[in-house]
């Protein structure tokens, strides 16, 4: 008998639970400005390393180094800071309104508003972002109402929904924006779809999918790598990483002994592991695999390394499963307190503007969630009932009708 | 007018519809090259190139969900799914986003596809090659669902379903794509061509859905039917001599209820057949939108004629496949009270 062991079932575990000291040593790290920038349109097969190192452009000092490091207007650099100090004060806000009852549920973002805010500023007005329900800086970036966002959050008459859907999971096609769903993955075939339908047309716009690393794991994520690299679609599959599914960490999902952005590999697409939190690196990142979109070499899987700070959703208690004081020990630090950074280094902000930037989004969050709460919150207002039966088809068939009647409406 | 089966009548439908609208394609596993693995899409890619008539990847969930994504980017797709009973696998893209995109997002996206899939028994097709799985689409608001049962109507609902703004689900009875079946595995193999419905128009024509067809006039029970089951039932018919009224709802969703509540008011009878097992199947929501509209009418209890409550067997082929001696028993029994 040779190489043999009596078998053992192995279930992954984190590195640290309640009480533990937060440990990150598992994760790979690589210094900012040392993984190489190849040209977009570089053969895949020159690409394979790239999963395996990290996209970092800011520094500890909050220099942009490296070949990565995008150049990009102070304009452009303040819409995103200030989408993503927007994203956190409007999270707070209405968490704190959830447990205050004017809300049934609502999911935070914090720790993670740059890669939406990165992403929606990089991408074009006609490419399409298929979310998930933590890409709320996305919006932001693209000045989206909050009012509106509110109204929708309260499903109060003015919700652009019409009540129909749970709190967080917006629809906005002007914005670039699809509609979210509560089943996990299911979206991100529509956006190979989308992006499919963009090269059978000739078009030039691209399509950019988001999945946690958690749902890495659903079938419908293999599914579209799949056609994404048979059809060499124009689209940007992103894997926000940010280290938790709910209770259960990364190396459940798979990610023990791999990276999600090495999940590319095996479909035939570049796949690039970028810092999450890191809002030059994603710019940059998602700019390539846009340029080689648009040069008709198809698709790009990025992971986005980054981590989720705030409980999974309202109705979470994080305490129940991980360290305390995790976040503040994650190695890429906080994005907006980077970015910050950044801009202070770069000489185009002080420390006093920032506290201006920051009480005057404060300000527009306060006077924006002020209006969507003079219209109505939760049981307090509602959009018409006659509005639940709309749109199940294009036209009501006798069934809606009668049943509406029934109603009394 | 030409002579088409039922193969031939959809094919010419896509070939149509192909031509007419550069929105409009084509995919699904076999169905670029080689023509779809019952001749459906034969010619199409020959015809209209590779980009508008494609293959795609063994995956009924990839299939469909970029059909979503397509249709909410603003074309057409008609993909198909090989058999219905491969179409589980795309049951969370079909459920949870083709049937509620539009409610959804308030009508900011919608998914206007069809998705073409061959169904039923009757050929030996053992477990995955024989299920009618039509009630459980019944159940899912925001999907339409409709099956023809002949080469004339095949062609008529499938433009309008690829036209229609919602998503439809086109299950095709592949017991008929050939030939006409009675139900009846001991007489021979009848060909469309003698069928006054196989006389087919080459140009575009529409069959709207959601409008059942009155296949034969009566006054003793009216006999609900689709599918295959239309002309298993018709047999039956013809054999027992009951003044049956035979219905051919031709779609699920949207139902036709004004006609079936209009005959059963008249007949004050009613016998509801189809392939599907029956606990759960279709034919229970039938029966139970008769009784609720029908109730001062009727004049016996409403009989469903199913496959019966067990996975669709191999070697009881007609054992379990409803055949016309037990639509005519049911149509007695009907006419016994």
């Amino acid at each position: 008998m040779k190489n043999t062991a009596e078998l053992s079932l192995y279930v992954p575990e984190p590195s640290g639970r309640p009480g533990d000291e937060p440990d990150f040593s598992n994760v790979p790290l690589q210094d900012a400005g040392e993984q190489r920038c190849p040209d977009t349109l570089t053969p895949e097969i020159e690409l394979r390393d790239m999963p395996y190192g990290l996209v970092r452009v800011l520094d500890d000092d909050g220099k942009a180094v490296g070949p990565w490091a995008p150049d990009l207007s102070t304009d452009h650099l303040m819409r995103g800071l200030d989408a993503m100090v927007r994203t956190r004060i409007f999270d707070d806000r209405m968490f704190r309104a959830n447990r205050q009852g004017k809300t049934s549920f609502y999911m935070k973002s914090t720790g993670e508003e740059a890669i939406g805010a990165a992403q929606s500023l990089c991408l074009g007005e006609r490419d399409m972002c298929f979310p998930t329900y933590r890409i709320l800086s996305w919006l932001m970036a693209r000045d989206y109402p909050m009012t509106a966002l509110g109204n929708q959050i309260f499903s109060n008459a003015e919700d652009p929904l019409k009540g129909r859907q749970l709190p967080v999971l917006y629809s906005a096609r002007d914005y670039g924006f699809y509609s979210i769903s509560g089943n996990l993955g299911s979206r991100l075939g529509h956006a190979v779809g989308w992006a499919m339908a963009s090269a059978y047309r000739h078009d030039d716009s691209i399509a950019l999918g988001y999945v946690g690393e958690g749902t890495t794991a659903e079938g419908n994520v293999h599914e579209a790598l799949t056609f994404a690299g048979v059809y060499r679609a124009p689209v940007i599959l992103c894997i926000t990483n940010n280290q938790w599914a709910i209770s259960s960490f990364s190396g459940i999902a798979g990610g023990n002994r791999t990276t999600f952005a090495a999940k590319a590999l095996a479909y035939g697409i570049p796949g690039l592991r970028v810092d999450g939190n890191d809002f030059l690196a994603i710019h940059a990142a998602t700019n390539w695999a846009r340029e080689r979109a648009l040069g008709n070499k198809g698709a790009t899987l990025i992971e986005l390394v980054t981590y989720r700070a705030a409980a999974h959703s309202s109705s979470d208690d994080p305490t129940r499963y991980r360290p305390k004081g995790e976040s503040e020990a994650w190695p890429l630090g906080d994005p907006v307190e980077r970015l910050k950074q950044h801009l202070i280094q770069r000489g185009d902000l002080t420390e006093d503007g920032y506290t201006d930037l920051h009480e005057d989004c404060e300000k527009r969050v306060r006077a924006a969630i002020r209006e969507a709460e003079a219209v109505g919150t939760l049981g307090q207002s509602k959009p018409s009932v006659k509005a639940m039966f709309e749109e199940v088809f294009k036209e009501p068939d006798w069934r809606q009708i009668e049943q509406r009647r029934e109603l009394g409406y | 007018m030409v002579a088409m089966n039922m193969v031939q009548a959809l094919n010419s439908a896509l070939d149509v519809k192909l031509e007419d609208d550069p929105d409009i394609l084509t995919f699904g596993e076999d169905v670029g090259y080689f023509g779809g693995v019952f001749r459906v899409t034969d010619k199409l890619q020959e015809k209209y190139g590779l980009t508008r008539c494609f293959d795609t990847p063994i995956s009924e969930g990839g299939i469909v969900a970029t059909a979503i994504g397509m249709g909410a980017y603003g074309l057409r797709p008609v993909v198909e799914i090989q058999f219905a009973d491969y179409i589980l696998p795309a049951f969370d893209q079909l459920v949870s986003e083709a049937a509620r995109l539009r409610y959804r997002s308030n009508g900011e996206f919608w998914a206007p596809i069809t998705v073409r899939v061959p169904y039923g028994g009757g050929i030996f097709g053992g477990q995955t090659h024989s299920q009618s799985p039509e009630a459980l689409f019944a159940h899912v608001v925001g999907l339409k669902s409709v099956i023809p049962s002949n080469p004339y109507d095949a062609k008529g609902l499938l433009i309008s379903a690829i036209e229609d703004d919602d998503p439809v689900i086109f299950f095709e009875p592949k017991r008929l794509y050939n030939g006409l079946f009675e139900g009846r595995p001991d007489d021979p193999v009848k060909p469309w061509k003698d069928h006054p419905l196989a006389d087919v128009p080459e140009d575009v024509y529409r069959i709207p859905l959601g409008k059942a067809r009155m296949v034969r006039e009566g006054a003793d029970v009216t006999v609900l039917a689709y599918g295959t089951m239309v002309h298993v039932a018709l047999s039956a018919i013809e054999e027992c001599g009951i003044d049956a009224e035979l219905i051919d709802l031709r779609s699920i969703v949207p139902l036709d209820i004004d006609a079936i509540v209009e005959s059963v008011q008249r007949t004050g009878r009613c016998v509801i057949a189809h392939e599907a097992s029956r606990y759960g199947g279709f034919g229970g929501e039938l029966s139970a939108l008769v009784q609720e509209r029908c109730f001062h009418h009727l004049r016996a209890p409403i009989e469903r004629v199913a496959g019966w409550d067990t996975p669709y067997p191999h070697a009881f082929e007609w054992d379990y496949f409803p055949g016309p001696q037990r639509v005519i028993d049911a149509m007695q029994r009907t006419q016994e009270v």
